[in-house]
């Protein structure tokens, strides 16, 4: 009995081991696969539906005080692109940079700095929510991307705003990133120029970078220098609407 | 039937008023005239085995589990491994862990380091509150798929995928964290429903007094058999009730508390658990209570009779045994005759008396399935089963 006992207790072992290591290899086999993380992404557009119908369109996220911000934000994702356009732009402070807005609009229209600068504005401290799990807290200023988009006025058919980068990767793949109207007429939503009551500085994404404070962080692109209004983003890039998009990460990143 | 049990002479089996309004469902069975053909020839008589031993013991199955109990039980099998590798790919993001709203990488509550030694080599370092630990090989580094150490929080056999994929990990934890939640949701929803929470998992007064006992008796290793085998004893209740209705909904809260999202929907949940990085740290302590829940779970469901449990939760049958020294009641002389028949659960509703059976001695319980239902309990046994309260 006390062997059997034994054997039973080997064979209880071996077989959580085996399925241990059944389910490790099963997982990775899984996830390169074509078929599987298809099955995994319809999670993503339900989870989006079912947010965007609890939240309020114009829900706030939270807003904080002076004293509750990081005492470093940190920096993240490209810091200093090395495009020969952009270290120009660094070298005259701006001066020539100018926003294109174009697309699916009745006004294509450019703005410099300082035309961004005398447009309405607003400051706010905020939390930035990075995918990989951490968060810090400064304070921006900047344009609402409502006060361009009620300049350039989106044409009917207009359903995303895309934002073109300066920063290529070391392959040479622009940075991108593309938000629906629900994101872009909200009023946190900022291209903002300033952080902690600073210039942006080339780190932060200067001259101008995305807030969009009720999604994660890899949404707020940097170093903006086209936004283009679309219709569909399946022909930009890799076609899921981000740079990041395009590596598997959710369009979607309100979670 | 209710008369019956309550003329019971032990009275630690006086049934409160609802167990008498609802007698089990193995009993009722047995006690049931029309299931019974032959008339009761009392004890002795059924007793009597092949072999002329002494009669001791009658079996009875009982319904343990229905169908919506292991249907949910088994999907969660399926979504929680899942969800605590995934979860460990997305940790190993950025494996540090914080208090508050904002995450100060100068003051890790928790953080699974690397450091780098002069002879080039990569060293695991843990630091809970500061205090720094060598977890080489297993946390902050580990092996990876050619033996050579590297810098990540939990190793690769922890994780969904084995190897760093944040948008990969993330995409499977989204996915079975809907599973779970809806699974969880329809799973207390039923419990509500069909009574199975007030009956069987929410632990009475009654319950709650003994559990002094039961903590004795659970670290001594006797494990209740006969009538107190067919539901739950109150550590069960406590540790089912605290996972479904306390753990569950605590794990969804914390991570929904991580998408900013619906921090701007809901700010309360910021204001509950205090902050992202709280809830964070929060989520990722439930995870581990969910895992402890686990390994105690199987290693009782192991101990306790791992074939009856596994049975029970497979098809529902689940066999109780009676104890010959046990003071006889009508209703189990009437279930001697039954012995050896799995009483249909059909005579009453799919009712659902669970918990753990004798104990796992494995050898003597494989020889009775395989003979029929001859079963000895040795009489020391018999003091444990009257320790039911």
């Amino acid at each position: 009995m006390i062997k059997s006992r034994i054997d039973r207790r080997h064979f209880i072992v071996r077989a959580a081991q085996a399925a241990g290591l059944l389910l490790l290899t099963g997982c990775d086999n899984l996830s390169r696969s074509e078929w599987f993380p298809r099955v995994l992404r319809s999670a993503e557009g339900v989870t989006r539906r079912v947010q965007r119908l609890i939240t309020p369109r114009k829900a706030m996220a939270r807003e904080y005080a002076e004293s509750d911000r990081s005492a470093v934000f940190p920096t993240n994702g490209t810091v200093k692109p090395e495009n020969p356009d952009y270290q120009a732009h660094v070298q005259n402070g701006f001066a020539d940079w100018k926003l294109s807005v174009s697309g699916l609009v009745q006004h294509p229209a450019e703005f410099s700095l300082t035309d961004l600068r005398r447009l309405p504005s607003r400051s706010q401290i905020t939390r930035h929510d990075c995918v990989e799990g951490w968060s810090a807290i400064a304070k921006w200023k900047g344009v609402p991307l409502k006060e361009i988009l009620d300049r350039v006025r989106p044409l009917a058919p207009a359903r995303y705003v895309v934002f073109y980068s300066a920063d290529p990767d070391e392959t040479g793949r622009k940075y991108y990133e593309s938000i629906d109207f629900d994101d872009a007429y909200h009023p946190q939503t900022l291209l903002a120029y300033e952080i902690n009551d600073q210039t942006l500085p080339v780190a932060h994404g200067a001259p101008i970078r995305l807030r969009l404070e009720r999604q994660l962080g890899y949404k707020m692109a940097k170093y903006i220098m086209r936004i283009e209004l679309v219709e569909s983003f399946q022909s930009i890039a890799g076609g899921r609407g981000g740079y990041w998009e395009d590596q598997g990460y959710e369009w979607y990143a309100g979670i | 039937m209710s008369d019956s049990l309550d003329s019971s002479t032990e009275p630690a089996d006086v049934p409160t008023p609802d167990e008498s309004e609802a007698p089990r469902a193995g009993e009722l069975a047995a006690a049931t005239p029309m299931d019974s053909p032959e008339p009761s020839p009392g004890r002795s008589g059924a007793e009597s085995n092949a072999t002329g031993e002494p009669p001791s013991a009658t079996v009875r199955w009982i319904y343990r589990h229905s169908v919506p109990v292991r249907l949910a039980h088994w999907i969660n099998v399926i979504c929680l491994p899942i969800l605590v590798m995934s979860g460990f790919q997305i940790f190993n993001a950025h494996p540090a862990l914080y208090w508050g709203e904002r995450s100060d990488r100068d003051r890790p509550i928790l953080a699974l380091d690397a450091a780098y030694m002069e002879n080039g080599e990569v060293r695991g370092v843990t630091r809970v509150f500061g205090h720094a630990f060598d977890t080489t090989g297993i946390l902050g580094a580990s092996a990876d798929s050619n033996g050579r150490l590297h810098r990540r929080g939990f190793p690769a056999w922890a994780t969904i995928p084995s190897f760093q994929w944040l948008a990969m990990g993330r995409r499977w934890h989204f996915f079975f964290a809907w599973i779970f939640a809806i699974n969880g949701f329809f799973f207390g929803l039923y419990a509500l429903l069909s009574r199975h929470l007030d009956r069987d998992l929410f632990p009475s007064l009654k319950d709650l007094r003994g559990i002094g006992r039961a903590l004795r008796d659970h670290l001594l290793f006797r494990h209740s058999g006969g009538d107190a085998a067919s539901r739950y004893n109150v550590l069960q209740k406590l540790a089912y009730t605290g996972v479904v209705f306390g753990l569950g909904p605590l794990i969804l809260l914390t991570g929904l508390t991580m998408s900013p999202g619906l921090d701007a929907a809901f700010p309360g949940l910021l204001t509950v658990f205090g902050g992202r990085q709280s809830a964070r740290t929060i989520h990722f302590i439930v995870c581990f209570m969910f895992v402890g829940f686990v390994a105690v779970h199987l290693f009782m469901v192991a101990v306790s009779g791992l074939w009856n449990n596994l049975r029970s939760m497979l098809v529902g049958r689940y066999r109780v045994v009676e104890v010959d020294s046990q003071p006889v009641r009508p209703t189990q002389r009437a279930g001697a005759t039954e012995r050896g028949r799995l009483h249909p659960a059909s005579p009453v509703k799919a009712r659902t008396w669970l918990c753990q059976s004798e104990r796992g001695d494995g050898g003597h319980r494989r020889s009775e399935a395989r003979s029929g239902p001859r079963v000895r309990v040795p009489a020391t046994r018999a003091p444990i089963n009257r320790g039911r309260a």
